[in-house]
């Protein structure tokens, strides 16, 4: 399906051996949680991203798309949740576009978890689907290596013991969709505050049935900045050069190539 | 034996002003403590105000800009057109992803001006493809910790190419000059949407 190029791993492997350490990907050590309520199902994921112990990103966004009511929030390595999730969104929608029919939630975990299977826990995604179809309501985990679960409510990431927390303690059985989304910014706020790989946003997605899914980026801002009282704004010329080139919109004919096509179509003729 | 990210040393650096951005680049090329070089690029130009900087190792940091240009020109004979810097972006991740269990040894960043919607734009990668979007500033090298410091301090939002061109220059070379493996002097290139100008700053030469 996806087709890896190998071309550069017997020379990382080799380096591998010498010593040198493998190269350090952005993380997501998140805190992604889910849960379910009476009309529907609804995710919630904290902003943060890191590299090592360096924030990378301030607000990245950890819910993706697969189809219009199957959403997913995803933990782990951020560039193998971000294409994982991508592809299997790419392969359910020409499923649902073959077969005729609205894509199951089952349908794109169980893709999810035999393409994870496959890669032996080396794409390091761990996700939380989440959607509503003609079956009813579908909230799962899948863990990189391929295993899935079926939960009320569910918790992922690095901050998942203090999101399972809050869920343990004040979860109950037939909430509303205000109890549970409320219930789950609860959980991924006890994240961010309470788990270092955690923090900046809380994200929501809330998908109901007979209703179009809710995608509510920044739904709660508890780590806004202040405004700065003062600036470091340079006066001009403060920054000694040594030469400059401007090149003007003119003078960019001559990097380009690329001339814009005339409307008469009889200049298009090249015989004549 | 240290990482490949630190061998050769270099510094890259993206912001966002209004309606124009900014990249820059220190032009150090070394082997661990020894400099080699002090005239090594690491901004490539692909399209009138699309940028991408590349840090971290040397021989990755050629190929994948050779690699680029080979993969932007096809997309120009193609399309007929430029390439946008959110193309550029996607490009870039999804070519970086295919190594995925290979990775070049590189740190990109991507900068420019929507030629169609005027928009400025900048990203930053992870070297498997992860895209970083910024509204305010991105930052990759061997002086990366000091740059989020300076840029994180110096940056504010709507600056005017020429405010932006004086806190990127200072940003930088501020960190530039607490890394060893970073320096030696500077690039700087400030992206409106009918004009680029390029300078070379005056930078310590140790």
């Amino acid at each position: 399906m996806t087709g890896f190029d190998f071309s550069n791993y017997n020379r990382n492997a080799a380096l591998h051996a010498r010593g040198v350490p493998l190269p350090k990907a952005t993380s997501t050590g998140t805190t992604i949680v889910g849960c379910i309520f009476d009309n529907g199902v609804v995710i919630a994921a904290d902003t943060r991203a890191t590299s090592g112990p360096i924030v990378a990103d301030k607000n990245c966004e950890k819910l993706h798309y697969i189809a219009p009511k199957i959403w997913c929030a995803g933990a782990g390595t951020a560039a193998d949740t971000e294409f994982t999730t991508a592809l299997i969104s790419s392969n359910v929608e020409l499923h649902s576009l073959s077969t005729g029919r609205d894509p199951r939630v089952i349908t794109c975990m169980t893709m999810l978890k035999q393409h994870l299977f496959r890669y032996q826990g080396h794409i390091g995604a761990y996700l939380v689907v989440a959607g509503v179809d003609p079956t009813g309501v579908g909230l799962f985990t899948v863990h990189a290596h391929g295993s899935t679960d079926k939960l009320p409510y569910v918790t992922m990431g690095s901050g998942s013991l203090a999101a399972m927390s809050v869920f343990e303690s004040t979860w109950k059985p037939n909430m509303n969709r205000e109890e549970a989304v409320a219930i789950c910014a609860e959980a991924i706020k006890a994240g961010i505050f309470n788990d270092l790989g955690s923090g900046s946003n809380v994200d929501v997605c809330v998908i109901e049935n007979d209703k179009p899914t809710q995608l509510l980026r920044n739904y709660m801002k508890p780590n806004e900045r202040g405004q700065k009282e003062r600036d470091y704004r340079f006066p001009k010329g403060t920054t000694a050069y040594l030469n400059q080139k401007i090149i003007s919109k003119e003078d960019m004919r001559k990097y380009i190539s690329v001339e814009e096509a005339s409307g008469d179509p009889n200049l298009m003729e090249v015989d004549s | 034996m240290s990482s490949p990210f630190d061998i050769n040393g270099g510094a890259c650096v993206a912001m966002v002003g209004k309606d124009c951005v900014a990249i820059a680049c220190d032009l150090r090329l070394g082997m661990q403590a020894l400099t080699v070089s002090n005239n090594f690029p690491k901004l490539f130009n692909f399209g009138p105000s699309t940028f991408l900087g590349l840090t971290g190792l040397a021989t990755d940091v050629s190929t994948v800009s050779d690699l680029f240009r080979y993969k932007v020109n096809m997309y120009r004979l193609r399309e007929e057109r430029n390439i946008a810097p959110q193309t550029l972006a996607n490009l870039v991740s999804s070519s970086l992803y295919e190594k995925r269990f290979g990775p070049f040894f590189v740190s990109p960043v991507v900068a420019g001006v929507n030629y169609t919607t005027g928009k400025p734009f900048i990203c930053g990668f992870d070297s498997i493809g992860c895209i970083d979007f910024a509204k305010d500033f991105i930052v990759s090298g061997t002086a990366s910790e000091q740059l989020f410091g300076t840029c994180e301090g110096l940056w504010e939002p709507d600056m005017s190419p020429d405010d932006l061109f004086e806190t990127i220059s200072q940003a930088l070379l501020s960190a530039v000059d607490r890394d060893a493996l970073s320096g030696w002097g500077a690039q700087v290139y400030i992206i409106e949407k009918d004009k680029v100008t390029k300078r070379l700053l005056k930078g310590r030469q140790d």
